[in-house]
């Protein structure tokens, strides 16, 4: 039956009843439409904007994981390997631009750097879980913006982890079964057993098998390749089963036979990387790059992602949709939590504009008391001087006096002496007039 | 193979995260460019093939809306386009029956597959425009049931436990049909695409164009783009989402020489030449759909169907729904849309886009 909708009119809001899924009928095409080119113009698109890759690496120092980066990716990545004296783990993230043929791959590898190296290795699991919800959270907080970009936000969410498993031969270590289960239900966690040349092929299958029932009875949820696309059942099915693969990592070639492939030299033989007999290595470059990349990155997004994004919002206090009620309490919940911290805000703003207050009445008075010493101060100062100024007057006056006292002495006393020879005088001065002229 | 890896010198910080519970994303600097063509097959390029497979399991959807006053051929029209009954045509009104007295939508979902890839293709119609009288805000109803699928997305969007695969009824493309007067657009053309070329991927197309000669036919296309410049009305490819140069000389190929299409439709066969044909048969001739000669039928096909549907739903998705997306919250005071715990309602979906200071 053919599904149609009801009409809207103005009146009733439009609501149609489009009920897709059920009801739609199946049409027949009367020619060549072309919209099969459609996943092809979707991938063209994807292709023009890049992938991008995360791997996280986790495992004690030594175990060769950037060797084995380097070996999948054929290509030497960064430097020096750690030491063991880290006094806690730390994440050491690079990334790289890898272009193959037209397809541009942004490759991020997150190692841990000192993890396992501890005494007391208790926390050594949490900065590795802080980190992954941290990619998260930046995705989520890309996400809640208001104007966001997000067909072109470089996405930094770890899409595999491989954890490397010591290949002591026994079981699994405790360090290694506590950080699995922490790290299950954040991220796609690929298990694999490291420097895989140290046991022999019998020990091997022992050790697989002690892992995956340790496992299992640990209830730890490691990533299972996905059997439901028929095209990769089956390989998937299958590579399932070898779970944890055993590697070998190696940037060396030696020549083998008449080729050169990357191997590793013993006295006693040479460990071939990409032989399938020696190791698992082509099954987990198989396994993740060339078949289940796309869903590595797809269960990353909709099903670790949506998780953490959950439990964050229902933590922050939101809730859905109750049956009876309409969608929902975000709304309210949000402007609550919100008119609550402008609350607060404001009370913190009275309090320091308060504090404020005072403290300019504090300093106004300091400085009010500063100024009337400082005025106190001058006028003595001005008293002093005015006394002294007066002093020095007085005896200025004094010596006026006795200075006149002295001209006048000193005038009569000229007088009393001119008198006296002005008989002789006169004559003299006559004398001296006609000696001159 | 290759001897002498070459050293890739990274400028990688060493971006440590100290065991506090401070999240810093430590996405690093500078990402170094290797070329791994060079160091032998890693097999990156699959990721291709990946997402092929991974999009035909998942099936597409595709939301055509067709707008235009009556009798302008418009189910025709799209039945053509995807070659099936698609679209119910309104059969020819008696006098009784009522002419709709406001702009209904209609919209049918049909599942079509070809080539292993299944599309649900959702037709909305708009049966009702421009057919009365007083022709006033009959735009109103349109932009309404736009912005009603953005608001159904955004909610499901902002939902706590969302689905995996959010149902899209956004509409991702509307064809706008041009009376063929030959004279130039009307005042409801240009209110209409003014209005909507803001929310919604405008491809307006010339209707029944076998009642123009070539040289009307170029003139007419020649006034109907002037026209749309000088009303600033952008219909798609809008010329502010160009990609790359590529992009942008394609589509201004299309823009300047193509646009808008002047289509013929029909969903009979005729024999011309030994083939069977879809066509028109009149006194005259016989009108070949698909003949690049007669009519642009096939390039509307291919422009929409062959190159451009899925930039169609890209632009919908990262710019229409963004905008709208953004409205809204800003709105809302930076919150996300919704009701009340009891049932207190919001402002309604405004029909008409908020006053923007765009």
């Amino acid at each position: 039956m053919e599904a149609e909708a009801n009409s809207g009119s103005l009146e009733d809001s439009g609501a149609f009843i489009q009920r897709p899924g059920e009801g739609c009928r199946t049409v027949p095409l009367a020619g060549h439409v072309g919209f099969d080119s459609l996943p092809d113009q979707l991938v063209n698109k994807s292709v023009s904007q890049g992938f991008c890759f995360n791997i996280l690496c986790v495992g004690e120092t030594g175990l060769g994981k950037s060797t084995l980066m380097d070996t999948l990716f054929n290509t030497k990545f960064e430097g020096e390997p750690a030491t063991h004296t880290q006094p806690g783990v730390q994440l050491r993230s690079n990334t790289y631009d890898l272009q193959e043929s037209n397809v541009g791959l942004k490759l991020t590898i997150v190692s841990t750097v000192g993890f396992g190296d501890q005494i007391n290795k208790e926390d050594s699991y949490k900065p590795i879980v802080e980190f992954i919800d941290a990619q998260f959270e930046a995705y989520l907080q890309e996400e809640l913006k208001i104007r966001r970009v997000l067909h072109s936000y470089h996405d930094s969410r770890i899409h595999a982890c491989l954890y490397f498993i010591a290949p002591t031969g026994h079981s699994l270590k405790s360090l290694d079964l506590v950080t699995m289960k922490k790290l299950d239900s954040k991220v796609n966690i690929i298990p694999i057993i490291a420097k895989s040349d140290a046991i022999s092929k019998s020990e091997l299958t022992k050790f697989k098998i002690k892992i995956t029932s340790e496992l299992v009875s640990n209830g730890v949820q490691i990533y299972q390749f996905p059997t439901d696309d028929e095209s990769v059942a089956e390989i998937n099915g299958t590579m399932n089963a070898h779970l944890p693969f055993a590697v070998i990592g190696s940037t060396e070639e030696l020549k083998i036979g008449n080729k050169m492939m990357k191997a590793r030299q013993y006295p006693w033989g040479t460990v071939q990387v990409e032989n399938e007999a020696h190791c698992d290595f082509v099954k987990l470059r198989e396994m993740l790059i060339r078949v289940n990349m796309e869903d590595l990155r797809e269960q990353t997004h909709s099903r670790h992602y949506e998780l953490y994004r959950r439990c964050k919002l229902e933590e922050m206090g939101f809730k859905d949709t109750d049956p009876d009620s309409k969608p929902f309490s975000l709304q309210e919940t949000y402007e609550a939590k919100r008119n609550e911290f402008l609350g607060e805000l404001q009370k913190k703003e009275e309090e320091m504009r308060q504090m404020f207050v005072q403290r300019v009445k504090e300093k106004e008075a300091e400085l009010k008391e500063a100024e009337k010493e400082l005025h106190e101060k001058f006028d003595r100062l001005k008293k002093l001087h005015q006394d002294e100024k007066k002093k020095l007057e007085d005896k200025k006056k004094c010596l006026d006096d006795e200075v006149n006292a002295f001209k006048q002495r000193k005038t009569a006393a000229e007088l009393l002496q001119s008198q006296g020879s002005q008989a002789g005088g006169s004559q003299t001065l006559k004398r001296d007039k006609e000696k001159k002229n | 193979m290759s001897k002498g890896l070459p050293e890739a010198r990274t400028d990688a910080a060493m971006s440590e995260l100290v065991p506090e519970p401070r999240p810093k994303p430590a996405v690093p600097m500078k990402p170094v460019s290797i070329n791994s063509n060079l160091l032998g097959y890693i097999g990156i390029d699959t990721i291709i093939e990946q997402m092929r497979k991974k999009t035909m399991k998942t099936g597409f959807d595709f939301n055509i809306m067709v707008v235009g006053q009556s009798g302008l051929g418009k189910s025709t029209l799209v039945n053509t386009l995807f070659k099936s009954q698609v679209s119910r045509k309104a059969s020819s009104w008696n006098r009784e029956e009522k002419i709709p007295k406001t702009v209904e939508i209609k919209a049918i979902g049909h599942v079509i597959e070809e080539g292993g890839v299944k599309m649900k293709l959702t037709v909305i119609d708009t049966p009702g425009f421009g057919d009365q009288i007083n022709n006033e805000n009959c735009w109103e109803p349109i932009e309404k049931y736009i912005n009603e699928q953005y608001e159904k997305f955004l909610k499901e969007e902002v939902n706590i436990a969302r689905k995996k695969r959010i149902p899209d009824t956004r509409v991702h493309c509307c064809l706008y049909f041009i009376s063929p007067t030959g004279h130039s657009l009307r005042p409801l053309d240009l209110e209409f695409m003014r209005h909507l070329s803001k929310v919604v991927n405008i491809i307006p197309v010339i209707a029944k164009a076998d009642t123009m000669t070539l040289e009307e036919k170029s003139e007419f296309k020649q006034r109907v783009r002037k026209e749309l410049e000088v009303n600033g009305i952008e219909f798609y490819p809008q010329k502010e989402f160009d990609e790359d140069l590529e992009d942008k000389t394609e589509n201004d190929k299309i823009r300047q020489e193509s646009m808008p299409f002047a289509v013929v439709g029909s969903d009979k066969e005729y024999q011309v030449n030994g083939k069977r044909v879809l066509g028109r048969k009149t006194p005259w001739g016989i009108i070949e759909v698909e003949n690049l000669n007669h009519c642009e039928f096939a390039l509307l096909r291919d422009f929409v169907i062959r190159t451009h549907l899925q930039d169609l739903k890209e632009v919908t998705h990262n710019i229409h729904y963004e905008t709208y997306r953004a409205k809204r919250l800003n709105d809302n005071g930076g919150l996300p849309p919704g009701e009340g715990l009891l049932g207190t309602v919001l402002p309604p979906v405004p029909a008409t886009p908020c006053p923007t200071a765009e």
